[in-house]
């Protein structure tokens, strides 16, 4: 915790000027707010929205209980071998299998997707000019601002059973990735797009007059400035594809090869079966973290070299 | 670029969009319009619809005060100060937003329902959070944590600390820096975050549906109804009325973002 005790004026008068102008990042200047009280209340409301809930899960994802408190070493081996194997029976389970499965390849095939248009849609903004444009740029923020459930609907609207179109994707993991696809939109686009427009086009111009064709300047000469931004958004779009909830759960309908892994956990919670729910979502907790924290080391590595 | 391919790429990204955003955003309308103006207008005034959209907007007024008060408390300790586990702070505002809704909302359940670790001792004292407005408001607080935050942070590094040093030297006490100095200089990220939190708060529905025990009248906030409506009660009209009116919500709230945008950039050049 920082220290919060104000500095004794004298000390800050006999200090020189240009110390006390300098940025100050030690923890002896403590501005507004928070003292003692205010960290503290933090603290509490920190635990009890998120790292209470957060522990609750993974106990009874594991199964350990608190319960047996001054057991022996012997018992507490049994225990955790117990909650594992009870844990690791609730995550192969028949439907909790398959939904995971079905989650993982969507996601990754949602995110792949989503990275080559990413690069498409980013390229259009940037480089291309057209009546319209703006309304295009506006259709990128507008699955971020949009409540999942609403872009459920709306993919309902269209490719659901009464579909105007006569494309009915209900039921279908087709339509599952349309909404993943939906949900994911901006990741890419505007992971890439900041990059894409930083790029001076000299670089380009000389690749091209010295004979590369457009595919082979893009691929040797824009495309490695791109590709961590493309990565990414590739991580981002993954991981929100991965515990997506709101926007498949109708068009998913009620089907075991259209149920993944967020649409199964709610299953289980409507008949009650906490346990396996909750190992479930400890899995895909892990999952979920161990995706953010690869893209955010990777990303981040790769930012330190190029800087 | 050749004309003839960027006419296709072009073409490409416009299809794309046009199946992806903007025929489902058309036929939504149509939808929502099709037994006429009156059909709709029936449909988003029925008391289970006000009293979703009327519980939707009271957990928002109670989950975003306590986030933005939050937000700016931790965006001031992570940018002007080092202790340790700052770094452990950071992470733990992301998890919420990073993670499944329903993950939230079954944690909540097994911490602080009858089959949790604190349910019984909660239902000793009368509190009921599973199927109960308090669960939802626990549930939209833990989803839209980060936004204020994550809004704020990079103004504050950007800021610097040499305004506040100033007051500081000049005799200012903490209070009266962050009222008179930090404050004024962040309010329009503290804005842009704020309506991040409440896009989220309304439009929350993962999480929600776990928690909520989905009692129409009682525990349905807007998002839980149109799932309803869809879901149980085959009421295709509800649907996409009610999905349009949050949908309009949404835009709202997405007109803020643009203008706080253009102004936040504007600011940026005056001081520059």
């Amino acid at each position: 915790m920082p220290t919060t005790t104000p500095l004794p004026p004298t000390s800050h008068e006999s200090a020189p000027l240009s110390a006390s102008l300098a940025p100050c990042r030690s923890s002896r200047f403590s501005p507004p707010l928070l003292a003692g009280g205010g960290s503290a209340l933090l603290v509490g409301y920190l635990s009890l929205i998120v790292l209470i809930p957060i522990a609750a899960l993974i106990s009874h994802g594991l199964s350990i209980s608190v319960a047996t408190h001054g057991a022996g070493l012997a018992f507490w081996r049994w225990h955790v071998l117990i909650g594992l194997k009870t844990f690791w029976s609730a995550v192969t389970a028949s439907g909790a299998k398959e939904a995971i499965v079905l989650s993982l390849w969507l996601s990754l095939s949602v995110a792949a997707i989503n990275s080559i248009m990413g690069v498409a849609i980013a390229w259009v903004l940037v480089r291309d000019k057209f009546i319209g444009k703006g309304l295009i740029e506006a259709s990128i923020d507008l699955p971020f601002a949009l409540p999942t459930i609403v872009a459920g609907v709306l993919l309902l609207a269209i490719y659901g059973v009464d579909s105007p179109i006569h494309v009915d994707l209900f039921e279908t993991w087709m339509g599952l990735m349309l909404a993943l696809l939906f949900v994911t939109l901006p990741f890419s686009v505007r992971a890439v797009q900041p990059v894409l427009a930083s790029l001076d086009l000299e670089s380009e111009d000389a690749a091209r007059t010295l004979g590369a064709g457009g595919v082979r300047t893009f691929f040797t000469v824009v495309f490695p400035s791109l590709w961590p931004a493309v990565l990414g958004g590739f991580g981002l779009a993954f991981a929100r594809a991965i515990g997506e909830f709101g926007s498949i759960s109708l068009i998913a309908g009620g089907v075991g090869r259209t149920t993944v892994a967020s649409n199964y956990i709610y299953n289980l919670t409507q008949g009650f079966l906490w346990t396996n729910a909750a190992a479930v979502s400890t899995a895909l907790l892990v999952l979920s973290l161990v995706v953010l924290i690869t893209t955010n080391v990777l990303s981040s590595r790769y930012q330190k070299r190029t800087l | 670029m050749k004309d003839s391919h960027r006419w296709a790429l072009r073409s490409v990204v416009l299809i794309y969009l046009g199946i992806l955003v903007g025929l489902p955003v058309v036929f939504m309308v149509i939808k929502a319009f099709s037994h006429g103006f009156p059909a709709f207008w029936n449909e988003i005034t029925q008391p289970d619809a006000l009293s979703a959209l009327k519980l939707s907007l009271e957990v928002a007024a109670i989950a975003v005060p306590i986030n933005t008060a939050v937000g700016v408390g931790a965006a001031i300790l992570i940018a002007r100060h080092n202790f340790v586990g700052k770094r452990f702070l950071d992470v733990i505002f992301d998890v919420p937003v990073a993670v499944s809704p329903v993950i939230i909302g079954v944690a909540l359940v097994l911490a602080y329902s009858r089959v949790g670790w604190f349910g019984a001792p909660l239902a000793h004292w009368g509190i009921n959070v599973l199927f109960s407005p308090l669960g939802i408001v626990f549930a939209t607080a833990a989803v839209s944590l980060p936004y204020v935050l994550r809004s704020i942070v990079p103004v504050l590094y950007e800021l610097g600390m040499d305004q506040e040093h100033a007051a500081r030297t000049l005799g200012a006490g903490r209070l009266r820096i962050f009222w008179s100095v930090t404050l004024p200089a962040i309010r329009w990220a503290v804005l842009y975050g704020v309506t991040l939190t409440i896009a989220r708060t309304l439009g929350e529905f993962g999480a929600v549906l776990v928690v909520s025990g989905n009692i129409s009248g009682k525990t349905q906030t807007l998002p839980i109804y149109i799932f309803d409506s869809w879901d149980q009660r085959f009421d295709t009209l509800g649907t996409y009325s009610g999905a349009l009116v949050l949908a309009l919500l949404s835009m709202v709230a997405l007109a803020v973002l643009a203008l706080l945008r253009r102004r936040e950039r504007k600011l940026r050049v005056d001081l520059a």
